[in-house]
């Protein structure tokens, strides 16, 4: 097929290329500023994601009931409650830093954002998982929920009775947002590269 | 915008060995984690062991559902047509804006139609034939009376006073019998048909009860008892929570009965703010102004 122009493929190939050549995507030196331990809890998060994404489909492939009636299902629901509690506290980390950092700035602002969007869908994707551990915790977090997703009218679709709704958000809608948002952030990241360091300001500067 | 490019100096870095690294991190201390601390998982409640255990509280709750005077029955929006209750902003009913679109009649729903299914059983037969041929306000009335007696008794059907209660007693006799016996959980269950995944009934009849409540308390789980944080155990819950069960803890959600619908707009609002701080004078003036950044920074500072 020919045309007058490029064709749809060409562009994006030539747009991927120019945002991310490849000693950007996979960089092998940074500014020296990046000299940190805080930066460390960028990765650590990404890595934890990884772990609980693994443990959640091992449980996954032997079904909901396993870890109630196996010791290595029990075992496997160990590995991802764990990696969700390593997730959350190096996330948090990672966030803090971030904003003492002021991370937003120079045309970063959209990789906060999807940073901040990513973290509260963590939490949706987390709280599910908390309504899908059919045990006694999951009946208790399942009926005191429902009355604040009821009392701003989103419960009965977002009915946090109703188990297989709440295992389907679980296990694809939640995790299938969360990957995006986390890509699309990682990809800003090597865009935009890490933020430097204020300009040294010990003399007041007016409010950015 | 691009970022302008880094003039200064540079140094040696290895991102997929970091990465590499990080991973192997996070799955030792995870495997090291599930072996010492395990994970927690207490047996969910069924209505035959709460049947079972607390009779008394189950027959008190079971007569509340018959006389439309429980929790579900008086819910409002999204169960039941009540256009007085549910919680609102102001004069904003937000809950009734979402409709009545998980229906339950809670005397239909977890008394007659379950006891309906009973065969073989005479003298039940004979109660719900009374009891459905009354008119609604005399039901009502034996309910209402038959509820109020047994809360005066604690729940114990052999010392409520005698009174004109009609077929009621037999009829809540007969379900906590069914309840006992493990029927009662799935015909709540399977009401449209045998493959169910919606615990909506068994799980609003279970919290109408107190029984639910009191084990969740002897577990740190309650609100006030800032159990959204908590799990069953020792174990961690959802720590991340903090912020959202905080509001709980303090007055005016503390004492409001609109405490859901504010807190959830407090939170809504809050969470906005976060993903916004890039845009917003001031707060995003804080990180330079706390100065945590040059600690952060440290030895690039030094060196300039």
């Amino acid at each position: 097929m020919s045309g007058a122009g490029p064709t749809w493929t060409a562009r994006l190939r030539d747009r991927a290329a120019a945002a991310y050549p490849p000693e950007r995507l996979l960089p092998d030196r940074q500014p020296a500023y990046v000299a940190s331990w805080i930066y460390v809890f960028g990765v650590l998060t990404l890595a934890a994601l990884i772990v609980a994404l693994a443990s959640g489909a091992l449980l996954a492939l032997e079904g909901p009931q396993w870890y109630h009636l196996s010791a290595k299902g029990h075992f496997v629901n160990g590995l991802h409650l764990w990696s969700v509690e390593l997730f959350f506290f190096t996330m948090v980390v990672h966030l803090w830093g971030k904003f003492f950092m002021a991370a937003w700035r120079g045309g970063r602002t959209l990789t906060w954002m999807t940073g901040a969007v990513a973290f509260l869908g963590s939490i949706g994707t987390a709280f599910t998982g908390y309504l899908v551990q059919s045990n006694f915790d999951a009946q208790w977090i399942a009926t005191q929920a429902k009355d604040g997703l009821n009392a701003v009218g989103v419960g009965a679709w977002f009915n946090v009775l109703d188990y297989g709704q709440m295992l389907l958000f679980h296990v694809v809608l939640f995790p299938l947002v969360l990957g995006v948002l986390v890509v699309w952030h990682v990809l800003l990241v090597r865009r935009r590269g890490v933020v430097p360091p204020f300009p040294d300001d010990r003399a007041p500067r007016p409010e950015g | 915008m691009d970022t302008p490019e880094w003039s200064g100096a540079y140094r040696r870095y290895d991102l997929v060995k970091e990465f590499v690294a990080a991973l192997v991190a996070m799955v030792l201390l995870t495997v090291v984690l599930a072996v010492v601390l395990g994970s927690p998982d207490r047996p969910a409640i069924s209505l035959r062991h709460w049947a079972t255990a607390a009779p008394a509280d189950f027959t008190l709750t079971a007569s509340t559902e018959l006389a439309g005077t429980s929790a579900t029955a008086t819910y409002g929006a999204p169960y039941t047509a009540d256009p007085s209750a549910g919680q609102r902003l102001g004069p904003l009913p937000v809950q009734r804006w979402g409709g009545v679109r998980e229906p339950v009649d809670t005397a239909k729903d977890f008394v007659l139609r379950p006891l309906s299914t009973v065969r073989g059983d005479r003298p039940l037969r004979a109660a719900l034939a009374v009891y459905r041929a009354a008119p609604p306000a005399r039901r009502r009335a034996w309910a209402t009376a038959y509820a109020t007696a047994l809360d005066k008794a604690g729940g114990d059907p052999a010392k409520v006073a005698r009174g004109g209660y009609g077929p009621v007693p037999l009829l809540i006799g007969r379900l906590q019998t069914l309840a006992r016996g493990g029927g009662l959980d799935g015909i709540l269950l399977t009401e449209h048909g045998p493959y169910q995944t919606d615990f909506a009934k068994p799980l609003l009849f279970l919290s109408d009860g107190g029984y639910l409540e009191q084990q969740a308390r002897a577990e740190h789980l309650g609100g006030d008892q800032w159990g959204m944080m908590n799990e069953t155990g020792s174990y961690p819950g959802q720590a991340w929570l903090w912020l959202y069960t905080f509001w709980y803890q303090i007055p005016p959600f503390s004492t409001s009965d609109n405490a859901d619908a504010w807190v959830w707009t407090l939170m809504m609002l809050l969470s906005l703010g976060l993903v916004l701080v890039p845009l917003i004078p001031g707060v995003r003036s804080i990180p330079r102004a706390t100065r945590i950044h040059r600690l952060i920074w440290r030895d690039h500072y030094r060196h300039q």
